[in-house]
């Protein structure tokens, strides 16, 4: 019988199957293969991890198809890739190499400094990163199927992604509180689109899962950002960037599912190695503030 | 009036959550399982959707799997969807992931991603033998199919000449996602199948 793709349901259903999960940066097929051993539910192909594109510079640009189908050879998980905010061709381009997921990223340097992708023009599901529950909201208007927090990518700092996280959260709490006849004002402060304000208000969630992204390095982070609400996570240099990124990979996997559970934490977080040194985010300037891109 | 019917639905990673609603839904008492003591009392139990190595993975690491052997081999009913399908499977058709020994739970061979990727997900209006009400409309991503069965395997559903659900004796596994549309009928019929439940 009639088939038909590329809908809401087949789009935010991927990311139905990747919650509880994480989702490794990989910038190899040997990565891929070390984080897909590792319980990693999907990874994202990348030429360099956050960590380095921060301190390279340059343009950071979509990753090269070459590259990208040899992780899709390498590994069975699903396998997402990055395109510039804005940029649409480079969508396309993505789309066609049949990504499982596309990641508008804020990671990459801005092809528009106005307009995100038309994500409901696409067949293959968008995720989008948000600091606050108004960027959310209009990510998932533009069709963003998954929405992750953003924190700030490649630097080994957790404490972006909890004010993004508590924010998104804290702020979807609020609206629940509100009364019918309130609602177009919260639509107009968090500049929001109104019929979305009055689903969350209503249902008390996204429309859309959401994940959490950006300084999650540690097995405690997984945990720290999964009981704030975060329903999986991606872990970009976090892992790579480490002394031994297979164990640390198997560990914030476990952490991930038992987030709840202590005992297995604490087990899990022996050993280690060195984690990525990182930077403290209060340190960096504002032009270095990865999570400043997107509108 | 019968007791509740306690049912377990694997926790480790996917969408479990769903499963755990549906079967609240259809008057059974979910209970999310992540650790081997979870799985004592339970009355049947439901392998979601996800993704099968990374479940199949969390299962040792968590000590799980030996329990699931144990009490698939007790009999305990099952309903594995997606991901779920292939963990139970008795033999898992490329591309396997690694050379990890089968659960076995129903006599089939699964396919991973027969469907292909991302892109080619799709949802659609299947038939499914024995179930009153019409069709089912079905969603299918990254979906398995079912390869090979053994002759005391019914196949219940077909989309596009492949088979994609089935049953054998009190296991039940489906390609598709029965807990991302509103539409109860494949829990229900879950639920009636543990023993005790047939005469209510």
């Amino acid at each position: 019988m009639g088939e038909e793709r590329g809908t809401d349901r087949v789009k935010r259903g991927l990311a139905e199957m990747l919650k509880g999960g994480v989702i490794m940066d990989v910038v190899t097929a040997d990565h891929a293969k070390i984080a897909e051993d590792a319980g990693a539910c999907a990874v994202m192909a990348l030429e360099r991890v956050p960590a380095d594109i921060r301190v390279q510079g340059g343009v950071a640009r979509m990753s090269d198809p070459a590259l990208i189908e040899e992780i899709q050879a390498a590994v069975s998980i699903p396998v997402m890739a990055k395109c510039r905010i804005g940029h649409f061709a480079e969508a396309q381009v993505l789309q066609e190499l049949r990504v499982d997921y596309i990641d508008e990223s804020e990671v990459l340097t801005p092809a528009d400094e106005a307009n995100h992708i038309d994500k409901w023009a696409f067949t293959v599901p968008f995720v989008c990163g948000a600091t606050n529950l108004g960027e959310a909201l209009r990510r998932i208007g533009e069709g963003a199927a998954m929405i992750r927090s953003k924190g700030e990518a490649g630097s080994g700092d957790v404490v972006e992604a909890v004010r993004h996280l508590r924010s998104i959260v804290g702020d979807i709490r609020r609206l629940g509180t509100l009364d019918a006849t309130e609602l177009m004002q919260a639509a107009k402060t968090h500049s929001a689109p109104y019929e979305l304000v009055r689903e969350v208000a209503e249902t008390g969630w996204l429309p859309v899962p959401m994940f959490c992204a950006g300084g999650i390095s540690t097995p405690a982070d997984a945990s720290l950002v999964m009981q704030l609400g975060a329903e999986a996570c991606f872990v970009g240099s976090g892992i790579f960037k480490s002394g031994d990124p297979a164990k640390r990979a198997r560990a914030i996997v476990e952490a991930t599912t038992h987030y709840a559970n202590p005992d297995v934490v604490l087990k899990v977080s022996r050993d280690l190695g060195e984690p990525m040194v990182g930077i403290n985010v209060s340190t960096l300037a504002d032009s270095e503030r990865l999570a400043d891109r997107g509108w | 009036m019968t007791r509740q019917r306690r049912v377990g639905v694997l926790a480790l990673q996917g969408a479990f959550a769903l499963h755990a609603e549906a079967l609240h839904e259809v008057g059974a008492d979910p209970v999310e399982v992540r650790a081997r003591d979870d799985m004592s009392g339970l009355d049947a139990l439901v392998l979601p959707g996800g993704e099968s190595t990374t479940i199949g993975h969390l299962l040792r690491t968590s000590g799980l799997w030996e329990s699931l052997r144990t009490s698939v081999a007790a009999g305990l009913p099952l309903l594995g969807t997606c991901a779920g399908m292939i963990i139970a499977a008795r033999e898992i058709v490329a591309p396997a992931p690694n050379d990890r020994e089968p659960l076995g739970a129903i006599g089939i061979s699964a396919h991973r991603n027969a469907f292909g990727r991302q892109v080619e997900s799709f949802e659609a209006d299947i038939e499914i033998d024995g179930l009153a009400g019409g069709p089912f409309h079905a969603v299918f991503i990254r979906a398995p199919v079912i390869e090979a069965w053994e002759s005391d395997v019914s196949v219940l559903a077909w989309q596009n000449e492949r088979a994609v659900m089935a049953r054998q004796g009190s296991v039940l596994v489906c390609a598709f996602h029965p807990e991302l549309t509103p539409d109860r009928r494949i829990h229900e019929m879950f639920v009636r199948m543990v023993p005790g439940e047939e005469t209510t």
